[in-house]
């Protein structure tokens, strides 16, 4: 990894995330429907690099990344807090298979939420992957989200283990849908 | 629906006859990690005693790994209905060197031979399921080459299309319903990991 400059520093979050994840030399990336990692999706779907691929459920992912790394493949899984609880018996072969697991979190249902039907599995997200034995690395602001993700992939590919980095609403900024209209 | 013939037994032992390097084995848990099993345990076959669901995504992700070698995923048809979306995504990438093999009984086997939803609708009250045709589940994902298998007739067929067909290739087959003895391989799933990378890789 380069030394931070000044243009990587002004450089958008969501573009970091890409350099790291070539840095790491990870091939496959799996992601559903997310606007928070849309701009990374397109990232890694214009790259020669990476395949990207689309899944029907978060749970996919998990198994994808276990094939990917028996077959000597470095991945990451792109959701959102929703899409964690979809995992969880999946995410049980991290550590009966202990194989090296990556997966970058957009958070809901926190800061600024609007969308009540966010708020449980937003609020479990981090006590569920804790539970399952994932390691969990947390980041708010915006200049740290690269070392944050770099650190996660080094502890994931480097040193064997199961890590998710949730990428706070703070972080991401608030959805809505303009001025709602109430019926 | 006439009742099924084939029995799932000998029907895996001929489909991975010769095995080598090049042909890369994921089962699903239960009855199709024993099938592989008693067919031969060897390092490049992965066999689930979990995980329900993830065998076809686990190949899918085997198979782009490693395009030059041959992929397949043997697994039994609850374990498929839990992933059906998995077939889209394989649809997705297309795979040419991945195949799947779904050894339908019509029954949860592992658990009491409970009627899944594979099989016939108005059953009896113990026997019925869904009518599910996971052959045409499959081509409506946008698996192109797609078939059933019920006969010993069609027995080569099926090893050819697992084997060496241009894939992604999907293969859904009735067998019996039978009470076998249990086959099992090693249980560490890190073991298997680590066994099943030396083998292709060179390191664990």
């Amino acid at each position: 990894m380069s030394v931070a400059t000044s243009a990587a520093n002004s450089a958008d979050w969501r573009d970091q995330i890409f350099e790291v994840l070539q840095d790491h030399d990870i091939k496959q990336v799996y992601h559903v429907p997310d606007a928070g990692h849309s701009r990374l999706i397109e990232h890694c779907q214009r790259s020669n690099s990476i395949r990207t691929v689309p899944l029907t459920t978060e749970e996919e992912g998990i198994a994808l990344a276990a094939g990917a790394w028996l077959g000597g493949q470095r991945s990451a899984l792109l959701m959102q807090s929703s899409g964690v609880g979809n995992t969880i018996n999946m995410m049980g072969m991290t550590k009966t298979l202990r194989f090296p697991f990556l997966t970058l979190i957009t958070m809901r249902g926190e800061w600024g939420e609007f969308n009540s039907w966010q708020f449980p599995m937003g609020q479990g997200t981090p006590k569920v992957l804790e539970a399952m034995g994932v390691l969990v690395y947390s980041v708010d602001k915006a200049d740290e989200v690269k070392a944050t993700v770099d650190a996660a992939a080094r502890a994931a590919f480097n040193g064997g283990q199961s890590v998710a980095v949730l990428l706070r609403q703070k972080l991401i900024g608030i959805k809505d849908f303009g001025k709602k209209v109430a019926k | 629906m006439s009742k099924a013939t084939l029995q799932r037994r000998p029907l895996v032992r001929k489909i991975l006859e010769g095995a080598d390097d090049n042909l890369l084995v994921i089962a699903g848990l239960g009855s199709s990690n024993w099938d592989i099993t008693e067919a031969g345990d060897r390092p490049l076959n992965m066999p689930l005693w979990g995980s329900m669901g993830a065998p076809v995504s686990m190949g899918l992700g085997l198979a782009l790994a490693q395009p030059a070698k041959r992929v397949l995923v043997i697994t039994g048809d609850a374990d498929m209905m839990m992933s059906v979306g998995s077939l889209a995504t394989v649809a997705s990438q297309q795979p040419e060197n991945l195949a799947i093999v779904v050894l339908d009984n019509e029954k949860f086997g592992e658990t009491g031979n409970q009627a899944s939803h594979t099989s016939p609708r108005n059953n009896g009250p113990t026997e019925s399921g869904a009518g599910t045709d996971l052959a045409m589940i499959a081509r409506g994902c946008g698996i192109a080459d797609v078939g059933t298998v019920r006969e010993a007739g069609e027995v080569a067929e099926l090893v050819k299309a697992a084997r060496t067909a241009k894939g992604p290739v999907f293969r859904l087959v009735k067998v019996m319903v039978e009470k076998l003895e249990f086959v099992m391989p090693p249980q560490d799933g890190a073991h298997l990991k680590d066994r099943f990378r030396q083998a292709l890789l060179g390191h664990p």
